[in-house]
């Protein structure tokens, strides 16, 4: 079962819930947890481990070849980001714009937009007890985390299919890269605060789930900040609630060390006990 | 007119909290922009009244005329994303997997597909309880190009910080490195970095500030709830300092924070003998970096 970890808002603790939960599922259940934050990947904060592999991530964009160009003007028409422009006899390429879609390249007439290698990234597996841990890592400066994301999946698609978790930490936000990162899954489980910014950024992510038709529950994080409001919101749209994590200002200062936490915190093993009970229960 | 981004790498370490506390300090002198676009929070604190509303289109999608398929799959096999599948003896887009590329567009030999534009979401320009304007915006459910908007939403405060004669434009950004933050930065004259004493927000910062020496913009740094984890804010301060980066506060933990959101307001006003001073510190020191 694939379980993708997602929040509206940014700091709600989805790592915190994926390192927790992926670790304690690897106690009894073949389990491997990928970092799709490729922007900030940050579970491999609270995980060593040994290497078991490390790939370099690339992707294609064209380059042109300016003996074979005949400079037609195909390719400036042909492509729809702006990645490719005609400054007089000349075509640049602008691979920060570029998707990848190899219309310039399988369109032009005289070949003069070969397709070419591109660092994206990185993506390197790591094996922490029986804990299989995928970091995949974007190169400073790139704009797409999407791309990225996907190779990542495809890595656990080929390594983990049988494993019996796969856990997912996703982006923040509702955007692309966070749509990339739970497409794929099962389930997921969104992760908030009970605040007004908690509130409103999971209402967001809620619309988004059910805008992608994925079955997912809600976890409440630092719950005894803010008021019960979030409470009910998921009672009024009828929303799983999976568990609720107290606040505690000593739990924000084992965290800020990078410790696993659910092995000297009761409160948080006791919501991760109900959140894998509720996981069995689907699958 | 001046630019100020705040970002901060890593998410929920305070940036719309700094936001509205310096705008509050600041009133009539600054346009804000909520450039968070898929996690627009400001509007909660700011009560805003719009005065304008835009749809925002951007960007494409492909379609499928059922009546014009053939079936014969050419789109589908030149498709890179996997967005073109088999159905009923035709072929089908679907709308998640679609980048809207045009590829498929071009190559259907019987012209069945079009690629009508994409509502990417609203932009609006507000008046608001804190004597300034706010441009803010709401991302579409499950729509593409966040950076585009993000791009809008920072051009209409910008021309309206102008034309309305301000001198501050200050912009909340998005968590992450990608492509809304980097649309954020372009065109910023400082970066305001708001982070916190933990390993992971120590590493994200790390990441961060090597995105913005790409642009080379002069940046500050705030240490949030710095009193979690004296140690890490000391190693922050020390790396700020080495990397020419200047660290206009440290702010203790205080739940301040929560009870302001909670209440609707900014920090400065739940407890305003405590934080004014503070964040007109912050204002003052912003004001003279060049």
């Amino acid at each position: 079962m694939r379980i993708a970890i997602a929040s509206g808002k940014g700091g709600t603790g989805k790592t915190t819930l994926a390192v927790n939960l992926a670790l304690k599922l690897a106690e009894n259940h073949s389990t491997a947890l990928m970092d799709l934050d490729v922007e900030e990947p940050n579970s491999g904060i609270f995980l060593s481990g040994k290497d078991i592999k490390s790939q370099k991530a690339v992707r294609m964009v064209p380059q042109w070849d300016q003996k074979s160009c005949s400079l037609c003007g195909k390719c400036p028409a042909h492509c729809r980001y702006n990645a490719v422009i005609r400054l007089g006899d000349y075509i640049m390429v602008l691979p920060e714009l570029c998707h990848s879609c190899y219309a310039c390249s399988e369109l032009c007439p005289d070949n003069a937009l070969p397709m070419q290698e591109q660092s994206l990234g990185n993506i390197r597996h790591l094996r922490s007890g029986n804990l299989d841990f995928v970091e995949s890592r974007l190169d400073i400066g790139l704009e797409q985390a999407s791309p990225l994301i996907g190779q990542a999946l495809n890595y656990a698609d080929a390594h983990f299919a049988n494993h019996e978790y796969q856990i997912l930490d996703s982006p923040p936000g509702t955007s692309c890269a966070m749509i990339s990162a739970t497409k794929t899954a099962d389930f997921a489980i969104l992760i908030s605060e009970p605040t007004p910014f908690g509130l409103y950024d999971l209402s967001l992510a809620v619309e988004t789930m059910r805008h992608l038709g994925k079955p997912f529950g809600v976890v409440v994080n630092r719950w005894g900040v803010g008021n019960s409001d979030i409470l009910d919101y998921l009672e009024r749209e009828k929303i799983t609630l999976l568990a609720k994590i107290p606040h505690s200002r000593e739990i924000a200062k084992s965290y800020s060390k990078g410790e696993v936490l659910y092995r000297s915190y009761r409160e948080i093993d006791e919501a991760l006990s109900k959140i894998i009970g509720h996981l069995e229960d689907i699958s | 007119m001046k630019e100020i981004v705040c970002i901060s790498g890593k998410g929920g370490t305070g940036k719309s909290s700094v936001v509205s506390a310096l705008a509050w300090i600041a009133k009539e002198n600054l346009v804000v922009a909520d450039c968070d676009v898929d996690a627009a929070d400001l509007h909660l604190i700011f009560s805003p009244e719009a005065k304008l509303s835009e749809d925002f289109y951007s960007g494409v999608k492909a379609v499928i005329d059922p009546a014009k398929c053939t079936g014969c799959g050419l789109c589908a096999e030149k498709c890179r994303f996997d967005a073109i599948n088999p159905k009923d003896g035709v072929y089908e887009v679907s709308a998640l997997d679609c980048e809207g590329c045009g590829f498929c567009y071009h190559i259907c030999p019987t012209e069945a597909i079009s690629l009508p534009q994409q509502l990417v979401g609203q932009c609006y320009t507000s008046d608001t309880r804190f004597k300034c304007s706010l441009v803010h915006a709401k991302l579409g459910i499950g729509a593409d190009n966040s950076g585009k908007l993000v791009a809008k939403v920072k051009n209409e405060a910008k021309a309206l910080a102008r034309k309305e004669g301000k001198d501050f434009l200050l912009v909340d950004g998005s968590p992450g490195i990608g492509c809304p933050v980097i649309s954020s930065l372009s065109g910023a004259d400082i970066v305001l970095m708001v982070t916190e004493p933990s390993l992971s927000a120590q590493s994200d910062l790390a990441r961060l500030w090597e995105l913005i020496q790409k642009f080379q913009i002069p940046a500050a740094c705030i240490i949030n709830k710095a009193d979690i984890n004296p140690e890490i804010s000391q190693t922050i301060s020390s790396w700020l300092k080495q990397e020419g980066i200047r660290h206009l506060a440290d702010l203790p933990y205080s739940s301040d924070f929560q009870i302001a959101i909670t209440n609707g307001q900014s920090v400065t006003e739940q407890n305003n003998a405590k934080w004014q001073p503070i964040f007109f510190n912050i204002w003052e020191s912003l004001k003279e970096i060049q």
